[in-house]
C-alpha cells in the first residue's frame, strides 16, 4: 500500500519528501541505485512531515510497540514512538544487544544475516509496528515480524519511507509477511 | 555539566530505567544498557525533553548522532529544535562522498565518517551519543564537524562514566550529561 497511490487525494507533503531523497548510483555495488535518506534528514520540514504522516496513521491504532530495524530504522522509529506514546524496541545485528535475546536469520542475495531482539522487551498481545527506511525484498522485515510474533505480539503493519515495488519479494518471505500491509510513503 | 547534579526531578526516573549488564561485551565491563529506558515512554520522553529544553534557544542548526545509539536520541532532539540530523557512521555505510576521522580503541583503531556537504561552515552543532566513556568517539565526531568549519557548541550524552575521564578528551568543549555511572 502506497501513500502516493491515492491520486488527487495524495498528501501534499509527499512530493517534498520524495524530492529530498537522493539516489546514489552503484552503491554498495555496480547496478544498485541506492536510495539515500540522509538528505531527507537534512531537510527539517520534510523529515518532520515524514514522521507526522506515520504518527497520524498510527496514533489511534492502539500500537504500544514501535520496532526499528538497525540502523536506519533507528532514525525514524523513536520519534514515532515518542509521539504515539509507544515504547521503542531496537532490532539489531548480532552481538550488539547486551541482554538475553532471540534471533531470526534471513536471506541475503549471497548468504544469510541475522536480526536480534531483547527478551522481555515486548509482551504477548502487544500491538506493534515495524519501521525501516526502505523495503526491497522484504527479507529483513519478515525476520522482524517473526521476532515479534514469536513473543506473542501482533504486527499491525510494517512502515517504510520507501518501497521498491519492482524488486520481487524473495520466496522465503512467509505468508504472514506478505499479508501484513506494507505502508510506504513513496513509489 | 550534568542534569544529575542539577537534580531535575525527571532524572531519577531516567536513571532507574537504565539497566546495567555485567561482563558485556567482555569480562569486567559493566555495560550501561539504554534499551530499557526506551521501553518506558515517560522516561524516554523526559530524556529528550531535557536536551530539547537546553538547546532549543541556542541557534543549533545541526544535531550529529553517532552510530548507532546516537541515532535513537539525536533525531527526536533535531526535530524538536528545528535542526537537521546528520548521522556519523562506521566506514562504508554512507553512500555518498565522505570525510573520515580515525580514533583509537583499546586495541586498534576505528573510523567515523560524515557526508560531504551535510554541514556548512559556520553552522552550530551538537554531537549526541548515548554514553561517553573514554571520549575517543566523541572526539572524532567533533573533529569531523570542525573539518568542515562547523562550531561544536556542546556534546550531549545520556550517560557519563566519569572514571574514564572522557570529559577531558574533548579539547575544552563542554559536555552535558543526564546521569553519571560510577
Amino acid at each position: 500500500m502506497f501513500a502516493g497511490e491515492n491520486g488527487p487525494q495524495e498528501d501534499p507533503r509527499l512530493k517534498a519528501i520524495s524530492d529530498a531523497i537522493r539516489v546514489v548510483p552503484h552503491f554498495p555495488k555496480p547496478g544498485i541505485m541506492f536510495q539515500d535518506i540522509t538528505t531527507l534528514l537534512l531537510d527539517h520540514k520534510a523529515f518532520k512531515d515524514t514522521v507526522d504522516i506515520f504518527v497520524d496513521r498510527y496514533r489511534d491504532m492502539g500500537v504500544s510497540v514501535v520496532a526499528g530495524v538497525e540502523a536506519r530504522g533507528f532514525m525514524f522509529g523513536p520519534s514515532i514512538a515518542l509521539a504515539i506514546g509507544a515504547k521503542f524496541v531496537p532490532l539489531r545485528k548480532p552481538r550488539k544487544l547486551p541482554g538475553e535475546k532471540i534471533f531470526e536469520a534471513y536471506e541475503l542475495e549471497y548468504g544469510t544475516d541475522c536480526l536480534e531482539m531483547h527478551i522481555g522487551a515486548v509482551k504477548p498481545g502487544e500491538r506493534a509496528i515495524v519501521i525501516d527506511d526502505l523495503v526491497a525484498t522484504g527479507g529483513t522485515l519478515s525476520a522482524a515480524i517473526r521476532l515479534l510474533e514469536r513473543v506473542g505480539a501482533e504486527v499491525v503493519e510494517c512502515a517504510c519511507v520507501i518501497g521498491l515495488p519492482e524488486v520481487k519479494a524473495s520466496p522465503s518471505i512467509t505468508a504472514a509477511a506478505t499479508l501484513a500491509m506494507r505502508k510506504v510513503l513513496i513509489h | 555539566m550534568s542534569a544529575y547534579r542539577d537534580k531535575d526531578p525527571r532524572i531519577h526516573g531516567i536513571q532507574t530505567t537504565i539497566r546495567v549488564v555485567p561482563n558485556f561485551p567482555k569480562q569486567g565491563i559493566m555495560f550501561q544498557d539504554i534499551t530499557t529506558l526506551l521501553l518506558d515512554p515517560k522516561a524516554f520522553k523526559d530524556t529528550i525533553d531535557l536536551f530539547v529544553e537546553r538547546y532549543k534557544d541556542k541557534n543549533i542548526s545541526v544535531v550529529a548522532g553517532i552510530e548507532a545509539r546516537g541515532f535513537i536520541f539525536g533525531p527526536p532532539i533535531a526535530l524538536a529544535i528545528g535542526a537537521k540530523f546528520v548521522p556519523l557512521r562506521k566506514p562504508r555505510k554512507l553512500p555518498g562522498e565522505v570525510i573520515s576521522e580515525q580514533y583509537e580503541l583499546e586495541y586498534g583503531r576505528d573510523c567515523l565518517q560524515m557526508h560531504v556537504g551535510a554541514v556548512e561552515p559556520g553552522e552550530r552543532a551538537l554531537v549526541v551519543d548515548d554514553l561517553i566513556a573514554t571520549g575517543g568517539t566523541l572526539c572524532a565526531a567533533m573533529k569531523l564537524l570542525e573539518q568542515v568549519g562547523a562550531e561544536v557548541v556542546e556534546c550531549a550524552c545520556v550517560i557519563e562514566v566519569p572514571d574514564l575521564k572522557g570529559r577531558e578528551r574533548l579539547n575544552g568543549k563542554p559536555l552535558y550529561v543526564l546521569v553519571e555511572s560510577h
